[in-house]
């Protein structure tokens, strides 16, 4: 059976886009944040609470950097009941001016750090301003902000509001204070949220922190419990990244309109050259050839399809690769030093790898990995993913840094694993991707995207730490095996020594003469000099575990040769 | 010129181990190399003779607990030969357990020291005071022994034809042993049935033979007692065994010229005078025998037989025998005859078989 279509009877009415029009209408910016909170990393209670942490601190963080001051943080979580919290971050940072704090820390998408290309925590500037509204619509307080940026100068405390439907910052109140401190800044937000630990909890947040940043120190009051102390480990400030120009390469059509539209160069010519990095005259020119577009062109005449234009123009140009010097890695002796302080291991090592480019942008990958101790020898390995000095915690297995493990052969390096997925064995091995400009899969900032360059760069970077640990696992075997050896040794010969004074009846000073010259002899024909064992034995010697010192048959291969000949299938003989 | 005592051996040996200690240089024990690919055999002296590759053990980190164990076997031997005592394969594993680290788990490791120890003096084991705890085979038929009464040292005269439906035990040693006998040969069989069934219906009687059971591999003394019987009456010896691989290579071949295993004393233990009387893979066809499919270890020890066997190269009938059996797949038991009735081994298949020498093997 076929239904016919028929027209609609109604053809008298008015057209429909005008009865929706009527519901049309600016949606304010909380209802856009209630409806996309997930974007931001407010999905659940126990997710809000670790977002606000972070964001703080990564603020924080970045601030003491920038000013060169060797970061001193502390965080304090105050259970309010009834799944209220209060969050204090305080850090010695070089404060905010008075009249910044408000746009700063209540209002969306305000921030230094959106129109720049410069290897930073946070790349968008939402973060604090989200977290104090999420607080102000969970519990209907202000946030409290307190600042100071020298000893010579006030400190202000202002509690803050944000105006849901302008996105303007609201003062509720400011005042001038007698504060302890000579310059830093201190936020209290209220939420409502849920303090768990675990894997994705603020505790391990704040541990990796301190792994990842060697030169902080983190002062950590839980609601429950001690306070926790991560201190520094080194005074070495990071080196200051420096801020680049795009590279053509990196820029998408929406981003190069939105740059077209605000520069101030006349010209389409002087717009390449001056605000990309590696445009020089010449390659301005070939790029505005290579899209048909006339390099006299005012920025803004230029259209979408021109815009897309330029972008196959780009393409097609052969453009040198970003300056690299940008990029602050943490550097291969710190990456360790951090991973050290906090995680209890026998062995370490560490990589640097050298700065290479994905879509324009630089990036760098370093690496570490800690192995034995009392590390879960029966567990995959414990992973910690960083991007620009920031712990990844969620979305694990969606990562270019877990796929990177799991597609590296770590059986050659003496770990187990079977075919494709993470290796099993005591091991905590740390990613750090560097970039002005770290791709993420989604807006919460919690995997990297897979880009072939970065996934091939970071299975480098596991390699070399890979060959360390193998290397390692090499000679400590090599060393049991010796041990095993001496105490071979020692254990027969005294038989062989028995065994002769028997049949020779030798007094027991020819015994004992027999016995030192038969050491001799024994450890004459040993694979490792003494002087070496004796090496080893002090490097390795007490992370050896020696369970199998009751070794009755060691498999030598000397003594295997040897019983060959004995053997014969079909030979019995009574 | 008198030859060295066993005690006198093993100092000197121990004496020469001592004074490469003390020098610091590695001491060595060299042994001859026990395996069939040390053996040659020629008809005409009649065995396995050893050849003269020697396996040396040097004392070193990962071989000190077997040359431990070694001198420890030595010391054990000199106390055995000097007191006059002997201690048997087991009882010597147990008196390893007083060795502390150097004790051996399992009775076949000590008892490869001990055969080490043998071949590295190239001497009898019972000479180093060590005896093998099974006794040597069971005899039936015309036969006198004549031992000695262990209380009186008078001669004890043993009739082999009063023991009715038993049978008399072949000693651990057999040396001073004397015989009578008037039988016309030996049957050695490799079953304890097929031997029970010829002692019940007295087939020693009938064809006036000695019957000897050897229960798989014949030991040492059982196989000089055949060699000594055999040698000193003059008497043929017809080896009757299953017809498979075992029989043939394990059983037959070692009764008759020794192993490469302890090949160094061959030269007492064969027994040149035997001959194949069955089960042949030809009397399988002939007697339309029941069969069991050949195991892959049977196969295997055939395989290995002809390839590394000097025994087999030499005979080119045995030769033809074992891949004539590769090629049936087929092994035939002794007792399969009894298809043909109970008692037609004895009413048809021997008696055919001690007519015509063309279906034995040499």
């Amino acid at each position: 059976m076929q239904q016919k279509l028929t027209p609609d009877s109604n053809d008298d009415k008015k057209p429909i886009a005008l009865e929706l029009a009527k519901k049309q209408r600016e949606i304010s910016i909380a209802e856009f944040f209630e409806k996309n909170r997930h974007l931001l990393g407010f999905d659940n209670k126990k997710k809000a609470l670790l977002t606000t942490v972070k964001e703080a601190v990564d603020n924080s963080l970045d601030a003491c950097e920038e000013a060169s001051m060797l970061p001193e943080i502390i965080v304090e979580i105050i259970d309010m009941g009834n799944e209220r919290f209060r969050i204090v971050i305080e850090d010695n940072g070089p404060g905010i001016v008075k009249q910044q704090i408000p746009k700063i820390f209540a209002k969306l998408l305000y921030g230094s750090k959106f129109h720049r290309l410069k290897q930073s925590r946070g790349q968008q500037g939402i973060g604090i301003s989200a977290s104090v509204m999420y607080g102000q619509l969970t519990t209907g307080r202000p946030a409290k902000i307190t600042s100071r940026i020298g000893p010579s100068y006030p400190a202000y405390e202002i509690d803050l509001k944000l105006d849901t439907t302008t996105n303007q910052p609201l003062v509720i109140s400011e005042k001038e204070i007698d504060w302890h401190k000579e310059h830093g800044t201190r936020v209290e937000i209220d939420l409502e949220g849920q303090y768990l630990k675990g894997s994705q909890s603020v505790d391990e947040y704040l541990k990796q922190t301190a792994i990842i940043n060697p030169h902080v120190t983190l002062i950590y009051q839980p609601p429950q419990g001690s306070q926790i102390m991560f201190v520094r480990a080194t005074e070495e400030m990071p080196k200051q990244p420096k801020e680049i120009m795009p590279h053509p390469y990196g820029v998408e059509l929406g981003r190069l309109m939105k740059m077209l539209e605000h520069t101030e160069y006349r010209t389409l010519q002087s717009f390449l050259t001056n605000e990309f990095s590696r445009v020089g005259a010449g390659t301005a020119k070939e790029i505005c050839e290579n899209s048909a577009v006339l390099p006299s062109t005012p920025p803004d005449k230029i259209s979408r399809e021109m815009a897309e234009k330029i972008m196959e123009g780009i393409k097609k140009t052969k453009i040198m690769n970003p300056p690299t010097d940008c990029i602050s890695p943490i550097g291969k002796d710190l990456i360790e030093k951090g991973l050290k302080k906090e995680i209890n291991a026998e062995f370490y090592a560490s990589c640097t790898r050298p700065p290479v480019v994905y879509s324009g942008n630089p990036f760098i990958i370093e690496a570490a990995i800690a192995y034995g101790g009392n590390l879960p020898e029966d567990k995959p390995i414990e992973i910690l993913r960083f991007a620009n000095r920031v712990p990844l915690l969620y979305q694990q297995g969606a990562c270019a840094v877990t796929k990177s493990i799991a597609t590296t052969n770590w059986r050659s390096y003496g770990l187990k694993q079977s075919q494709g997925s993470v290796p099993i064995g005591g091991c905590v091995l740390q990613i750090h991707m560097a970039s002005v400009w770290v791709p993420f899969t989604s807006e919460a900032k919690e995997a990297i995207a897979h880009y072939p360059e970065i996934i091939k760069e970071i299975k480098l970077a596991l390699q070399e730490v890979g060959r360390e640990l193998g290397k390692y696992l090499n000679k400590k075997k090599r060393l049991s095996h010796e041990l095993n050896k001496v105490d071979y040794i020692s254990k027969y010969l005294t038989h062989v020594s028995d065994a002769l004074q028997e049949i020779l009846k030798l007094d027991p000073a020819e015994k004992t003469r027999l016995e030192e010259h038969l050491r001799v002899v024994l450890e004459k024909t040993r694979s490792v000099k003494k002087e070496d064992l004796e090496d080893l034995k002090r490097d390795y010697g007490p992370k050896l575990k020696r369970e199998d010192s009751d070794v009755d048959d060691y498999d030598f291969d000397e003594e295997k040769k040897g019983s060959e000949d004995d053997e014969e299938s079909s030979e019995e003989e009574l | 010129m008198a030859e060295e005592t066993v005690p006198d051996k093993i100092k000197r040996i121990s004496g020469n181990i001592y004074d490469e200690i003390i020098k610091e240089e590695k001491p060595e024990v060299s042994m001859p190399l026990r395996s069939l690919s040390n053996v040659t055999y020629d008809d005409k002296i009649g065995y396995f003779e050893l050849d003269n590759k020697f396996k040396s053990r040097t004392l070193t980190a990962s071989t000190v607990k077997t040359f431990a164990q070694t001198l420890k076997m030595m010391a054990l031997s000199k106390v055995l030969v000097e007191t006059d005592d002997i201690a048997t394969k087991r009882e010597t594993y147990y008196v390893s357990k007083n060795w502390g680290e150097a004790r051996f788990h399992e009775q076949v490791e000590s008892d490869t020291v001990m055969d080490d120890v043998e071949a590295m003096f190239m001497v009898n084991r019972e000479q180093l005071g060590f005896i093998p705890e099974e006794k040597g085979g069971d005899i039936a038929g015309k036969l006198v022994v004549i031992d000695i009464d262990s209380e009186t040292g008078k001669e004890l005269r043993i009739d082999c034809t009063k023991f009715g439906s038993g049978a008399y035990s072949i000693p651990i040693t057999v040396e001073h042993l004397k015989f009578e006998t008037n039988a016309k040969f030996i049957l050695a069989i490799e079953t304890a049935g097929m031997f029970q069934r010829l002692v019940k219906h007295t087939y020693w009687k009938q064809a006036n033979c000695i019957l000897i059971s050897m229960g798989g591999v014949p030991t040492r003394a059982c196989r000089r007692f055949i060699r000594r019987l055999a040698d000193d009456k003059k008497l043929p010896v017809y080896v009757f065994t299953d017809g498979d691989p075992y029989g043939f290579l394990n059983i037959y071949r070692t009764l008759k010229v020794g192993s490469g295993n302890a090949a160094h004393i061959n030269k007492y233990f064969c027994v040149p005078q035997a001959t194949f009387f069955g089960i042949t893979p030809q009397d399988i066809i002939d007697y339309k025998l029941p069969t069991h499919p050949l195991k892959e270890i049977d196969i295997k020890r055939i395989k290995d037989g002809i390839k590394n066997d000097p025994f087999v190269k030499h005979y080119k009938l045995w030769e033809k025998a074992l891949i004539e059996m590769t090629k049936m797949k087929k092994r035939a038991e002794q007792q399969a005859l009894a298809q043909h009735g109970l008692n037609f081994v004895m009413s048809n298949y021997l008696p055919d078989k001690l007519k015509n020498n063309k279906t034995w093997l040499p």
